[in-house]
């Protein structure tokens, strides 16, 4: 990684604070939900990896899970949601639906949430066990870890 | 026994009207004209059938079959406990015939789904708008000749 030993620190810092204090998004619409509950309630419990808060309003969280399927009537939904999440953003494909589409390949659905927002990882499954969405979730901390941070006053190359 | 009443009463009021019954596996079915819909409707709804339910009002593409359409409604009369089910056939070139959702007002709904999915005009219908796709979808997307991978977004999509 480039920049000075104190950036660098920085930026571990930074990475170490954002991947515990993930306050979700669920955006739930189809069956998957069930699944999404008992991964975040008290038998499974997301919040032991620090994504425990729920935040019913997309411009105080910053980890949407797109829960099931996604039609197209509901994409521009979806896109305005994503755009009025605050920076630093990630998103979850959650379930067959919201990864490609599932079982859905017709008129009324998007093949694949990647077609309206980008997507930080991928859950497959019909639905998931929520030990894959733990597991996702876990990935998901690595990569906020391991990544180059943003913050406002960070100077910039171009 | 009770099923047999309630077509053999059908055919004896209206003996030129009722084109063909038929009650296979308990089913009791009526095949009318579109013409004669709102008055069987009306007859069926009122005593001593009492027909007040509507269950569901489909439509069927038959494809290359001439007529190409054929319209579908499922009544239940809560009193008699019976079933009947109305069959209509529809020519694709005259897609219309007239709405049932002055005798049961849940046909508001229905046939807003039939003409969103096939096409088909309700005349009298009080809001004949799409039901389930969005503004500016094109075409009837339960038709058998509606393209199998033809997608219509709704905003621009990636890559």
């Amino acid at each position: 990684m480039e920049g000075s030993f104190i950036t660098t620190k920085f930026n571990h810092i930074l990475g170490w604070a954002r991947k515990f204090s993930l306050f979700h998004y669920p955006y739930v619409t189809a069956c998957c939900g069930m699944e999404y509950m008992s991964a975040a309630c008290a038998h499974f419990d997301l919040d032991r990896f620090g994504a425990g808060w729920t935040r019913f309003s997309p411009r105080q969280s910053d980890m949407m899970l797109v829960v099931g399927t996604i039609s197209q009537k509901l994409a521009p939904v979806l896109r305005t949601v994503y755009d009025q999440m605050t920076e630093p953003k990630f998103v979850i494909a959650f379930g067959t639906c919201a990864v490609s589409g599932g079982i859905y390949d017709n008129y009324a659905v998007v093949q694949g949430i990647d077609k309206i927002i980008p997507v930080d990882v991928y859950v497959p499954g019909c639905p998931p066990r929520p030990e894959t969405v733990l597991d996702a979730l876990i990935k998901l901390q690595e990569k906020i870890q391991n990544q180059d941070q943003e913050w406002r006053w960070k100077k910039r190359k171009y | 026994m009770e099923e047999k009443k309630v077509l053999d009463g059908l055919k004896t009021k209206f003996p030129e009207k009722i084109m063909e019954t038929s009650s296979d596996f308990g089913d009791d079915t009526v095949i009318i004209s579109r013409d004669f819909l709102i008055e069987l409707a009306q007859h069926l709804n009122d005593k001593p059938y009492e027909y007040t339910m509507l269950l569901d009002i489909t439509c069927v593409d038959y494809g290359d079959r001439e007529p190409r359409f054929e319209m579908v409604y499922h009544l239940l009369s809560l009193s008699a406990k019976h079933r009947l089910r109305i069959k209509i056939s529809l020519k694709e070139k005259e897609l219309k015939l007239d709405s049932v959702s002055s005798i049961w007002k849940n046909a508001n709904w229905l046939e807003r789904e039939v003409y969103d999915m096939f096409g088909v005009h309700f005349n009298g219908h009080p809001d004949l708008r799409r039901l389930f796709m969005y503004d500016g979808f094109e075409g009837y997307p339960l038709r058998k000749d509606y393209p199998l991978r033809k997608r219509q977004p709704r905003i621009r999509l990636r890559k």
